[in-house]
C-alpha cells in the first residue's frame, strides 16, 4: 500500500511537472513579429562555433556590424554576441559562455555598455540572458544582473516570470511553440530602411562622468580572460550619435586602453567617419542610433581591411565547411534583403503588411 | 517570512521530506527546530519575547500543577481529620493561592502585549485627553515593533496557562515540548488558535506517512495558495485603490469596495488557515478549524460562530463565562434585579459581559479607535439581534416562505452585506471618514460607475476579472459541495485518480493565474498585522 502510495505520489508529480514544463514552454515569449532581437542570443548555439573574431556589446554591435560582408570581403568568420541594452557584465559572461564552445582570435567589445554600473532593466536582461544555455557562466550572469525586483528562481523556471501570459496569448506563441525562426545572419540583425539622422537631442551634461568600479572590473576580467586565452581584444566605440558618447568617457577608455595596449578605435571621431564613409544622410534607419544595412557593411569593410592588415586575422575563405556555412547565410541574408527592400517600395516599411496592418 | 515566500516553500518541501526520514523520536525535534527558524527570520530580538512567554508559561504553570498535587495531598492526608467545611476552606485557600500565580503569568504575558502593541495608542489618546483639558499633552509616545503573531501565540498559551490552573489537564513537563506548543510555525502567525489538548498529541506523536493523509494536505495547501495568490492578491491592487483616496472614490465605489474587501479578507484569511491546517495535514498533526462556510450564516450570531471561530471560542471560554459567573458580576446581577427589576435586570450581566468582549475582540484586532468600534458595533447588532430573536420566530412560524431556501439564501446575502459594511472600519483611516463612506453609499448616486468602464479603471484587467469572477464561483460551488462533508476526503474515498488529478489542477491553477511575480505586489496576510 505504501508503495503504491508513493508510486501515485511520484506519477503525480511527474505530470505535473511535464504539464508545468509544456505551459512555460506556451508562456515564454517567442520574439517572432515583435522584439526579434530577444532571440539574438540563443541562435548562436544553432551556427557552426567556428569564428575567428567575435564582436560583443549592445545594439551598437548587432546592428552595426555585418558578419556577411566580412566574410564575402575578407574571408573572415566572425559572429556577433549582443543584445538589447547588453550591459558589460552580460557581455563578459557571454565571451565566458562562447569560450566554452570555440576560441576566436580576436574579440570586439563596443564600450558604450560601460556607462552603466548597475543592473538596470529586467526586461532587457530577460533578452540577454534566457537564450543562454545553462553554464556556471549563466549562473554568474543572473546573480550579476538581477534588478531588486527579480528572483534567481524565475530564470530557473520562467513560468514564475511568464504566467500571466495566458491572458495575452497569440496565434504565434502556438505556431512557434516547438521552434522558433529566429532570421539573423552572424548575429547581426538587418534593417534596410533609411532615416536620416536629424535633430539629433544635444547632450545633457552629467555631474559625474567616471565609469563606475563595476564597470571597470568587468573590463579588467574581459581583458584578463582575452590574454589567458590568448585572445586579440579591441575595444571600439560605433558610429551611434545617441545614446551620447561623452568626450570624458572617451577619454576614460583612451587612457586604459593606452595603459593595457588594447586598441580602441572610436568610430565616430570625424576621421573615422571619414575612412568608413558614414553618411548619417543614408547609412542609419532611426535617425543616428543605429546602422541600417548600408552603414554596417561600410563599417564591416573598414573592419575587415583593419583585421587583416592590421591585426594579421588571416583569410579562410578556402575553408570548404566554412564556405559553405556562410553560403547559406548569405543566401538568407540577401533574400532577407531583398524581401526588406520590397516591402519598402510596397509599404514603406521594412515589415510589409504586418505593419500595415 | 510569507506563506508565499520561495524560501519557505522549498524550506516546507525540505521539512516534510525530513520529517519522515528521521527517527520518529526526534520528529517533534525537528519542528521545534523549524519553528525557531522560521520565527528567527522575522528578527532574532522577537525570539526573545516568545522566549519569556514559553518560558514564564512553563514555570508557573509546573508551580500550579505542584501545588494542586500538594494540596490535594495534603487533603488525601488530613481525610479523617478535616470536617468537609474545613477541607473546602483549606482548597480554597490553596486556589487562590494558586490563582495568584496564574494572575502573574497573564499580568506578566499580556502586560508585555499591552505595552508593545497599545503603549503607543493609549499615550497618543492621553496626550488627546490632556490638550482637551487646556493641558500640552506631551507625553512620549513608545514606538515598538511588533513581534510576529505576538497576539496569536500569546492567546494560545495563556489559554493553555488557564487550562492548567482549571485542572482540565496535566501541564507539559518538558519546556522543549511546551516551547514548540507555544512556537509550532504554521500557526504560529495567523492561527488557527489551537487547545493543548487537541494540539500536542499529533505534535509530539512523530507521526507515520500515510498517502492518503499526505494527499489530502497538500491538496489542503494548494487550496490555500490558490485562495491568497489567484484571488486575494489578485484584488488586491483594486482594493488598495479604493480605500487609499475616499475622495475619488465615494458612493457606489464604496459599495463596490466592500465586496472586494470582503472577497480579498475571506480568500486571504481562509487561504492562510488552509495552508496551516494543510501542513498540519501532511506533519499528521490535526489542527482546530477556523471558518466553517461564514457567508451560509443567517444572521450574525450564526456568523460568528462559522468565523474566525477558534478566537471567538477563545474569547468565550477564557472571558465571557468567567466574567458571567465571577464575584463582582453576580453582585451586579443581584443589585440590578433588586434595582431595575427581573426582566431588565437579568440582562445587565449578560450585556456587560457580551460588550467588554467585543470591545476586547476590537481591541486584539488592532490598537486604534476603528476596531474599538467595529468590536462595539458588533456587540450591539448581535445584543439588538438576540433581543428580537422570539420577533423573528414568530415571523418564520407566520409566514412559511420563509423556511424557504431562496429566503435563506437572502438572509445569508443580508449578512454577508451588514459584515461587509461593519468591515468598512478595518478600510478606512479614522471613524468619522468611515461613517462618511458609509453615508455616501445612499445619497452619492454615482451607480453610472457600474457601466461606464469606471470598475476597469481600478488596476484589474479583463483578464483579472475572468480569474475573480471564477474563482468566486469555484470557491461557492466548493462550499456548497463542503456542507454534506470534506469535499477532499468524499473524493478520494471515491477514486484516488480523481484525486490526484485535483492535485495537479490545483497545483496549476496556483502556478498560472496566482498574481505573484514581476508586476504583482506579494502582500503580507491580512491577519499576520493582527
Amino acid at each position: 500500500m505504501k508503495i503504491k502510495g508513493i508510486l501515485a505520489g511520484t506519477a503525480m508529480l511527474v505530470t505535473a511537472g511535464v504539464m508545468l514544463a509544456a505551459l512555460q514552454r506556451l508562456f515564454q515569449p517567442k520574439y517572432m513579429s515583435d522584439v526579434v532581437e530577444g532571440n539574438l542570443i540563443a541562435d548562436y548555439y544553432n551556427s557552426g562555433m567556428n569564428h575567428q573574431v567575435l564582436f560583443v556589446g549592445d545594439c551598437e554591435v548587432y546592428e552595426n556590424f555585418s558578419p556577411v560582408t566580412l566574410w564575402e570581403e575578407y574571408g573572415i568568420s566572425s559572429y556577433i554576441r549582443g543584445s538589447a541594452q547588453q550591459l558589460i557584465w552580460q557581455s563578459y559572461y557571454l565571451l565566458e559562455d562562447t569560450l566554452r564552445y570555440e576560441k576566436p582570435d580576436v574579440v570586439i567589445f563596443n564600450v558604450l555598455s560601460m556607462k552603466y554600473g548597475e543592473p538596470q532593466n529586467e526586461a532587457y536582461n530577460r533578452m540577454s540572458i534566457e537564450g543562454m544555455r545553462w553554464s556556471k557562466s549563466k549562473i554568474d550572469n543572473i546573480k550579476a544582473s538581477m534588478t531588486e525586483e527579480e528572483s534567481f528562481l524565475s530564470y530557473v523556471f520562467p513560468i514564475l516570470r511568464y504566467h500571466s501570459r495566458w491572458s495575452e496569448l497569440t496565434e504565434e506563441d502556438f505556431r512557434y511553440y516547438f521552434d522558433v525562426e529566429p532570421n539573423f545572419f552572424g548575429g547581426y540583425y538587418m534593417r534596410a530602411d533609411v532615416k536620416p539622422a536629424e535633430n539629433v537631442p544635444t547632450a545633457r551634461p552629467l555631474t559625474d562622468y567616471a565609469f563606475s568600479e563595476n564597470s571597470w572590473n568587468y573590463l579588467e576580467k574581459m581583458m584578463q580572460l582575452c590574454a589567458e586565452n590568448h585572445i586579440k581584444l579591441i575595444l571600439i566605440k560605433a558610429p551611434s550619435l545617441y545614446p551620447f558618447w561623452y568626450d570624458q568617457w572617451d577619454q576614460q577608455i583612451e587612457e586604459f586602453a593606452e595603459q593595457y595596449h588594447l586598441p580602441y578605435i572610436n568610430f565616430l571621431d570625424e576621421n573615422m567617419l571619414e575612412q568608413t564613409g558614414i553618411d548619417f544622410a543614408e547609412d542609419t534607419y532611426d535617425g543616428g542610433l543605429h546602422m541600417n544595412v548600408y552603414g554596417a557593411e561600410k563599417l564591416s569593410c573598414w573592419m575587415g581591411d583593419y583585421l587583416v592588415n592590421r591585426q594579421g586575422v588571416r583569410s579562410h575563405s578556402d575553408n570548404q565547411k566554412l564556405a559553405e556555412e556562410w553560403s547559406e547565410i548569405s543566401e538568407r541574408y540577401y533574400a532577407e534583403l531583398n524581401r526588406q527592400l520590397e516591402n519598402l517600395e510596397l509599404y514603406g516599411n521594412v515589415r510589409g503588411e504586418q505593419e500595415e496592418e | 517570512m510569507l506563506f508565499t515566500d520561495s524560501l519557505f516553500i522549498f524550506g516546507l518541501i525540505a521539512l516534510f521530506i525530513l520529517y519522515f526520514a528521521i527517527a520518529k523520536k526526534y520528529r517533534w525535534m525537528l519542528l521545534l527546530g523549524a519553528s525557531i527558524a522560521f520565527y528567527a527570520y522575522s528578527g532574532w530580538s522577537n525570539l526573545i519575547y516568545i522566549a519569556v512567554t514559553a518560558a514564564s508559561t512553563y514555570g508557573i504553570t509546573r508551580k500550579i500543577e505542584k501545588m494542586a498535587e500538594s494540596a490535594s495531598a495534603e487533603v488525601k492526608a488530613h481525610k479523617a481529620e478535616w470536617s468537609r467545611d474545613e477541607k473546602k476552606a483549606y482548597k480554597e485557600r490553596e486556589k487562590k493561592k494558586r490563582f495568584r500565580w496564574l494572575v502573574l503569568l497573564l499580568v506578566l504575558n499580556f502586560g508585555i502585549l499591552a505595552v508593545i502593541k497599545y503603549g503607543a495608542f493609549t499615550m497618543r489618546n492621553v496626550n488627546s485627553v490632556m490638550g482637551w483639558f487646556g493641558r500640552e499633552g506631551n507625553l512620549p509616545v513608545p514606538q515598538f515593533l511588533l513581534p510576529m503573531g505576538i497576539s496569536f501565540y500569546l492567546f494560545q498559551t495563556m489559554g493553555y496557562a488557564i487550562d492548567v490552573y482549571r485542572e482540565k489537564y496535566s501541564c507539559e513537563k518538558n519546556f522543549a515540548k511546551l516551547a514548540l506548543f507555544v512556537s509550532f510555525f504554521p500557526q504560529l502567525i495567523q492561527g488557527p488558535i489551537s487547545r493543548y489538548n487537541e494540539l500536542s498529541e499529533g505534535l509530539y506523536a512523530g507521526n507515520d506517512f500515510e498517502s492518503k493523509r499526505v494527499m489530502l494536505g497538500v491538496q489542503r495547501i494548494l487550496w490555500g495558495y490558490f485562495k491568497k495568490v489567484a484571488l486575494a492578491d489578485r484584488i488586491l491592487p483594486a482594493v488598495t485603490m479604493l480605500i487609499s483616496d475616499s475622495e475619488q472614490y465615494d458612493g457606489i465605489y464604496a459599495f463596490i469596495g466592500i465586496l472586494y474587501y470582503t472577497l480579498q479578507l475571506y480568500a486571504d484569511f481562509t487561504g492562510g488557515i488552509d495552508i496551516t491546517i494543510g501542513i498540519g495535514q501532511v506533519l499528521g498533526i490535526p489542527m482546530a478549524e477556523n471558518f466553517q462556510r461564514p457567508f451560509f450564516s443567517k444572521g450574525i450570531v450564526e456568523y460568528w460562530r462559522r468565523w474566525h471561530i477558534t478566537l471567538n471560542t477563545w474569547f468565550k471560554d477564557y472571558l465571557f463565562y468567567p466574567l458571567s459567573v465571577c464575584q463582582p458580576m453576580l453582585k451586579l446581577s443581584k443589585w440590578s434585579r433588586e434595582k431595575l427589576g427581573k426582566t431588565v435586570g437579568k440582562y445587565v450581566p449578560v450585556y456587560i459581559a457580551t460588550i467588554a468582549v467585543w470591545f476586547l475582540t476590537g481591541l486584539w484586532h488592532g490598537a486604534a479607535w476603528n476596531f474599538i468600534v467595529w468590536g462595539l458595533m458588533n456587540a450591539v447588532i448581535i445584543l439588538i439581534s438576540e433581543k428580537l430573536t422570539p420577533l423573528y420566530e414568530k415571523f418564520h412560524q407566520k409566514y412559511k416562505w420563509s423556511n424557504t431556501r431562496p429566503y435563506e439564501g437572502f438572509m445569508a446575502i443580508r449578512t454577508t452585506l451588514m459584515m461587509g459594511c461593519l468591515r468598512m472600519f478595518d478600510c478606512y483611516r479614522d471613524v468619522p471618514l468611515t461613517f462618511k463612506m458609509f453615508a455616501s453609499m445612499f445619497y452619492k448616486g454615482n451607480f453610472h460607475i457600474l457601466w461606464d468602464g469606471s470598475l476597469m479603471q481600478l488596476g484589474l484587467s479583463a483578464a483579472d476579472y475572468i480569474v475573480l469572477l471564477a474563482g468566486t464561483v469555484i470557491l461557492f460551488t466548493a462550499s456548497m459541495f463542503g456542507r454534506k462533508g470534506e469535499v477532499r476526503e468524499r473524493l478520494y474515498n471515491k477514486s484516488p485518480f480523481v484525486s490526484c488529478c485535483l492535485t495537479v489542477t490545483l497545483f496549476l491553477l496556483v502556478m498560472i493565474f496566482g498574481a505573484y511575480g514581476i508586476g504583482y505586489d506579494s502582500s503580507q496576510f491580512i491577519y499576520n498585522q493582527f
